[in-house]
């Protein structure tokens, strides 16, 4: 499910991985990136993630994270919860693996 | 087994400090994203979905105690207490962090382990028969060409940009337990009628989107010429090897587009030009150096199947349904070579704790002269041990939950990765992989059904190998949902095969179903004695196809 | 582009020709492939130095009758990973018996300065970010090495054998 491209309008975060120890991390604001998706911040309007978009790519040039892109997310629920598998497993960790990931470090 | 000297260990030490520096100018933004990641793929070290993550190479699948025991520490010191044993007799960890890596890689180095070339577009760990110097019917040994071989590939300068990776097997038996045919190039020792000891060479063989078997062009190779040849191969490759699509930049490729046979002659004129009467032609005496580390060692002479074995058989069920699946014979009268399954039943395939490492080192070091192999179907091996020790033996590996009896049946299943730790996957395997040992859980009816061999990819890649599965299994994704296409008829022997997609692809909750109907349909229609693969040559797809797609 | 020497910053002495550039009567020039083989008739009249840039997919061995003709031959890396200029240094240096500078343009990255050296460049146009100290640290890097290249040394598997040793050093 290799990167998916942005194409789904609707609610989306912004994700990368930390470069010292590759951790998944999500956009907040320009200082801040987080380890939790609920702490994320999640954009309905397409100007304001392209402005996040072009300051996670000064971040990579600052060699803070890797591979940034955005993913849809869905609020129905109440809670943020990503659309697809991929970006559920990063979120939590391995499926198989409960004792592991930052489902572990949660519970 | 091979102990590094001086010079290698020198290397491996040089190349520790290298990557040292590397990571540091990394950190630091002296080099960029793009040019650290084919610098770190080189050191095996990927970023996966949760964490950096590295391919550590046990070169041929043979290592010893105090290298499982280093393997196990370092999973504890760095990791989360585990490893996964891959297709390529690699050994992986999942949640390493970057700054760690150069500690990780000295740890490793200091018992003449590494991680060099486990990745990237140069020539890979060479693998080989996990049997090798136990088997009973071996031409030869292989493990002394495979490491020449690595030594040869190592910081090859010529050969480090390649348009792709290049992968390297070596069997030393006509039985073919290294799946030499789906690698970039695949070497079988043979005997030609005068005697003489060579190499007969298929190239171009391999899954991911564009599976090819890999095709012969090389019938006896003289042992002299090995690196030569080897030369003239990667030589063409890189010269003519597609870089304008990363789909096709694969040797096979090359070879499928310019013929087998005009690629075939472009090796030869290249090998006839090569100057053989350099280093490249392997002195004798290096051959015999290393060949000398891979003598046998002092097997006592033993009374075959003793007594004790026999008795303890008779009494105890369990033991037996592991001595018929998981001890295969020995090429020498009262020992037996003890394969460790690495598949327990709703467990990760390939998988182990470092409580687990640390008792299999324990066990080659008490029973099977230090000696542990890695196979290529993720399984673990202790290649020399005496019969009258099994029973003992098999009591501890029970204790460490790793004496499934089901080595060559249905749930010892080879499985990638996958969506749970994989940045490639399109859909998850392991999981996949759980459901279908627990479905088949009972070892009776596992023992029933017989030879079958269950290969899952959650991608294209096809790391997996489910192209060359009896039964291969391939997530994909169907708009944003994990679907699994299945295949039949694959074989990655010595009669290596291509299997057939039986239609549309299963949803996860029905996969399951899904490979029951096809091995309930080979038990209701095979004959005695015969084989899954026996069957499925004899009737083909259409029975399977049938029972499969009944209900649609 | 800073050039680099057998270790050394040095002024590069040579002109690199575009394609719509006029051969000038004097100075080093360096001409692509398709130029030499337009122009060649011409070019032979020139008694300066005559340099030739070959890309990736032009095998030096189309021009092995030409290689006494030219003092410098470039190799080009259009990106740091496409490396088929590493057999076609080999095939110059060792079966061609190419002698005259060969130069490594394009991606050149420090990281592979230690291979391009075995393979037979001595001469480098790499970014700005790498020193002569960088130069020396890549060159000190390896303390020996497996196979048979370029640049002659004696293999670790040789080295294993003193006798065989010595005679690769004869």
């Amino acid at each position: 499910m290799s990167k998916p491209h942005r194409k789904a309008k609707g609610p989306q975060v912004l994700t990368a991985n930390r470069l010292v120890d590759g951790d998944v991390v999500y956009w907040r604001d320009e200082t801040t990136w987080v380890a939790n998706l609920s702490e994320a911040r999640v954009f309905e309007n397409e100007d304001e993630l392209s402005k996040a978009e072009a300051d996670a790519q000064a971040q990579v040039k600052a060699d803070k994270i890797i591979d940034p892109y955005a993913f849809g997310v869905d609020l129905s629920s109440g809670t943020v919860a990503p659309a697809s598998m991929r970006e559920l497993i990063r979120a939590k960790g391995p499926s198989i693996r409960l004792d592991l990931g930052k489902q572990a470090e949660a519970a | 087994m091979y102990r590094y000297d001086e010079f290698d260990q020198s290397l491996v030490d040089a190349r520790v400090a290298e990557f040292r520096g590397q990571v540091a100018r990394r950190l630091t933004g002296d080099i960029t994203e793009d040019e650290f990641k084919p610098l770190r793929l080189m050191n095996g070290l990927y970023l996966q979905l949760h964490a950096y993550m590295l391919r550590v190479a046990i070169p041929y699948g043979t290592f010893n105690s105090r290298q499982m025991h280093m393997l196990a520490e370092i999973s504890r010191k760095y990791d989360k207490g585990y490893g996964h044993f891959t297709t390529r007799q690699n050994i992986q960890y999942n949640w390493l962090k970057l700054d760690d890596v150069p500690d990780l890689l000295a740890d490793l180095a200091s018992v003449e382990m590494h991680a060099i070339q486990t990745s990237g577009n140069c020539i890979r760990n060479t693998t080989s028969d996990q049997y090798a110097g136990a088997a009973a019917d071996e031409i030869e040994d292989p493990r002394p060409t495979c490491e020449i071989i690595r030594q040869w590939s190592t910081f090859h300068p010529e050969f480090s940009f390649l348009p792709r990776k290049f992968k390297i097997a070596v069997t030393g038996a006509p039985k073919d337990r290294a799946a030499v045919q789906i690698h970039d190039i695949g070497i079988q020792i043979v005997e030609n009628n005068k005697g003489e000891v060579g190499y007969s060479i298929f190239v171009g063989g391999g899954l991911g989107r564009t599976p090819m078997i890999g095709k012969h062009i090389r019938a006896f190779l003289p042992r002299q010429d090995l690196l030569a040849y080897l030369e003239a191969i990667v030589r063409v490759y890189n010269m003519l090897g597609r870089r304008d699509n990363i789909y096709k930049a694969r040797i096979k490729i090359l070879v499928h587009e310019t013929s087998a046979a005009e690629f075939t002659r472009l090796v030869e004129e290249e090998f006839e030009k090569i100057d053989k009467t350099n280093l490249l032609a392997l002195p004798d005496e290096e051959i015999a150096r290393i060949s000398k580390y891979f003598a046998p060692p002092d097997f006592e002479e033993l009374a075959p199947s003793p007594a004790a074995l026999l008795d303890a058989i008779d009494q105890d069920r369990d033991f037996a349904l592991w001595v018929k699946a998981n001890v295969t014979p020995h090429k020498v009268q009262g020992y037996s070579i003890v394969n460790v399954s690495l598949k327990p039943i709703g467990g990760v395939p390939g998988d182990i704790t470092a409580d687990q490492m640390d008792g299999v080192a324990e066990l080659a070091r008490e029973y099977s002269f230090d000696e542990i192999r890695a196979t290529h179907e993720q399984n673990l091996v202790l290649p020399h041990v005496r019969e009258t020790d099994l029973y003992a033996i098999w009591q501890r590996l029970v204790e460490l939950e790793l004496a499934t009896a089901n080595i060559g049946l249905v749930s010892d299943m080879i499985a990638c990765p996958g969506l749970d730790y994989c940045n490639l996957a399109n859909a998850r395997s392991i999981p996949v992989a759980q459901l279908i040992s627990e479905r088949f859980a009972e070892l009776e009816r596992q023992h029933n059904i017989g030879d079958l061999k269950i290969k899952i990819s959650g991608c294209i890649n096809a790391c997996g190998h489910h192209h060359v599965g009896h039964i291969g299994i391939l997530g994909v994704d169907r708009k944003g949902e994990e679907y699994y296409q299945i295949t039949l008829g694959g074989s990655a022997d010595e009669n290596t095969r291509l299997g057939d997609i039986t239609g549309p692809s299963f949803p996860y909750d029905k996969v399951v179903d899904a490979v029951e109907t096809v091995v309930n349909t080979y038990v209701d229609i095979r004959t005695p004695g015969e084989s899954f693969l026996q069957t499925y040559a004899r009737v083909g797809l259409a029975p399977f196809k049938e029972t499969l797609y009944a209900a649609a | 582009m800073p050039l680099l020497k057998d270790g050394r910053f040095v002024e590069d002495q040579w002109q690199r020709l575009e394609e719509h550039e006029i051969v000038p009567r004097d100075g080093a020039v360096i001409v692509d492939l398709e130029r030499w083989q337009v122009e060649r008739e011409t070019l032979k009249e020139r008694t300066a130095p005559l340099g030739l840039l070959l890309l990736p997919g032009q095998s030096p061995e189309e021009v092995a009758e030409d290689l006494p003709r030219f003092d410098l031959i470039a190799l080009s890396f259009p990106a740091f990973k496409d490396g088929r200029a590493y057999s076609y240094a080999r095939i110059l240096r060792e079966r061609l018996g190419y002698k005259g500078e060969l130069r490594a343009v394009g991606e050149v990255l420090q990281d592979q300065l230690f291979f391009m050296v075995r393979v037979g460049f001595d001469a480098f146009e790499v970014n700005t970010r790498t020193s002569e100290e960088d130069f020396a640290a890549e060159m000190a890097k390896f303390p020996a090495v497996y196979q048979p290249s370029s640049c002659g040394e004696t293999t670790v598997f040789a080295r294993r054998h003193v006798g065989l040793a010595q005679c690769a050093a004869e």
